[in-house]
């Protein structure tokens, strides 16, 4: 095979990434408490970006904002914008339905669904309107292959997914979005549930899907948001405290704060 | 005292309450089976009860109770759920919704007589209808649907939250959620709540008197048109289930074998309770396990 430079990745960072959403100003409340403050940033296409902050600070109810999982709860509403394609997410008008399907979301605690491991991932799918089974049996191969699971589960897709380990699951879980083709990829804590092993596995999986996706990843664990991120969000109280390139935030932090926070002193 | 002896204490009660339960329970069975299984034979099965002469059957009386049953749940179960399914998932909490709440218990704890008395002035006078099958159903259904509301709302929300959270995050509407992912979840409880509503149906004496009545018509089991005045399967004609017959025979029965006909009736009731519970359970489980492939 000739080798030629041009097959080789340009390892020179664009100066500008083109973005996929942007906040502005955006508070969310629970009732009368303020969890989040008026923050504003801007997301990277295809690229990672870590939320980190100590228990409370509100960067789950941010991502959870981002795919309208906080309609769900009592009480909760949102103000400011976050723009994905020029649409405003939070609008009344937008069709939460349809925005799920673009912005998908993997979960903290591995959630599979009582089904066979096959029937987890056509499960969306059969609701989007794919019936055909060869075009189904396709979608399932293609995103257990992604999501590293093919090769363990193959024999037994028509096995209950509640069988799988939690690692397994969580993958499952990772496989179920990715069917769905999703533009965005929000994960909660994917592998804070999970052992070391499962941990690395879901990792490698994540820096895998970074080709293809744009990945918001909520983390308490710094090493995580370290190895795997391209940006960094630092959180506390609400309060978007700094935020910048993985690398900065972490040898050069601007804040006090952020220094005081990853070096372990709170949080 | 020292804790071990508290301990101990405490595991004999419980255990001499669990004692009290069973033989309780074994003694009612023995009673019933022993008076009555020797009055079950063919002829009993088989035979249309008689007025007044002995050796009189139950044949009528055993179609009516399952007729009656089947109605009922064909009424209670959709409305029962789709009440379970409202207050679980649609109604947002509040005080309408507990008074909705409060209304749901208080007739769940009605008595059925009083409940008999209502089905008599609704479902026999206000309609027209007179005695019917229909009649009693609605009754029943009357003072099961609490039940069925109280079960399947509970059973609703019992479904853990993150695979509801799942499956709405996968862009799927709250409708299919509820339709494949929450109800077939929630299946196996809401399935024991139609089985104790069922078991109310199968052994309710007093809210049948007054709507289904105390007597049967001449049936004709070759006779399938519904629409016919002799054909069992008319739901307009007056029907006496086997609990209405124990208490009518006993009370007020002219035949000689009263006491063989009531036990007999009475052994045949409880089988065909618990034979039923067994189905639905065996069933149920099937069913159970080809929704969540597990084996």
């Amino acid at each position: 095979m000739a080798v030629s430079t041009k097959d080789k990745p340009v390892s020179v960072q664009p100066i500008q990434k083109e973005q996929i959403l942007k906040v502005n100003n955006l508070e969310i409340f629970y009732g009368e408490k303020r969890a989040v403050n008026g923050i504003s940033m801007d997301i990277d296409k295809k690229g990672i970006t870590a939320l980190i902050g100590p228990s409370g600070c509100g960067k789950s109810t941010f991502l959870r904002s981002i795919n309208r999982m906080n309609d769900l709860i009592p009480g909760a509403r949102a103000e400011g914008e976050i723009l994905y394609e020029d649409v405003n997410l939070l609008s009344k008008d937008v069709n939460v339905v349809a925005l799920r399907k673009e912005i998908g979301m993997v979960f903290q605690k591995p959630n599979p669904f009582p089904k066979s491991i096959y029937n987890n991932i056509t499960h969306a799918l059969k609701f989007s309107g794919i019936r055909k089974k060869s075009k189904l049996d396709e979608i399932v191969e293609e995103s257990l292959r992604k999501a590293a699971l093919w090769d363990e589960v193959k024999d037994r897709l028509h096995k209950s997914a509640l069988s799988l380990s939690g690692g397994q699951q969580q993958r499952l879980c990772i496989a179920r979005t990715i069917a769905m083709k999703p533009a965005v990829m929000l994960l909660d804590e994917p592998s804070s549930a999970l052992d070391p092993i499962s941990n690395a596995k879901v990792e490698e999986l994540i820096l895998e899907l970074k080709k293809d996706y744009s990945i918001i990843i909520v983390t308490h664990n710094m090493q995580q948001a370290s190895r795997i991120s391209d940006k960094t969000a630092f959180f506390l109280s609400g309060d978007l405290i700094e935020y910048d390139i993985t690398e900065n935030v972490f040898t050069n932090p601007s804040e006090k704060k952020t220094e005081e926070y990853i070096s372990g002193r709170f949080g | 005292m020292s804790s071990k002896t508290s301990d101990r204490i405490a595991t004999g009660i419980f255990v001499t309450i669990a004692v009290i339960i069973i033989s309780l329970l074994i003694g009612l069975f023995y009673f019933i089976l022993v008076n009555g299984v020797k009055q079950i034979s063919i002829d009993f099965l088989t035979k249309p009860s008689s007025n007044l002469l002995a050796g009189g059957g139950i044949r009528d009386q055993i179609f009516n109770s399952f007729y009656v049953l089947i109605i009922t749940m064909i009424i209670t179960v959709p409305l029962g759920l789709g009440g379970g399914i409202y207050m679980a998932e649609y109604a947002k909490p509040g005080k309408v919704t507990d008074f909705i709440r409060v209304c749901v218990e208080v007739l769940a704890s009605f008595p059925s007589i009083v409940i008999g008395m209502f089905g008599l002035l609704m479902f026999v006078t206000l309609t027209g209808w007179g005695y019917t099958i229909l009649g009693g159903a609605l009754a029943l259904t009357v003072f099961n649907l609490p039940v069925m509301v109280r079960v399947s709302e509970d059973a609703i929300r019992s479904v853990p939250r993150d695979i509801k959270e799942a499956s709405l995050g996968l862009g799927i509407t709250h409708w299919h959620t509820i339709k494949t992912i929450l109800l077939p979840s929630a299946f196996p409880s809401i399935l024991t709540g139609a089985i104790l509503a069922a078991g109310r149906v199968f052994g309710e004496a007093a809210a049948l008197l007054f709507t289904a009545g105390l007597s049967t018509p001449r049936l004709d089991y070759s006779d399938w048109n519904p629409f016919s005045s002799t054909s069992p399967l008319n739901i307009f004609r007056p029907a006496e289930t086997l609990a209405v017959h124990i208490w009518s025979v006993n009370t007020q029965g002219l035949i000689p074998d009263v006491k063989e006909v009531a036990n007999g009736s009475a052994a045949v009731l409880v089988i065909s309770v618990l034979i039923f519970n067994l189905l639905a359970r065996g069933i149920g489980s099937l069913v159970h396990k080809k929704m969540t492939a597990s084996k």
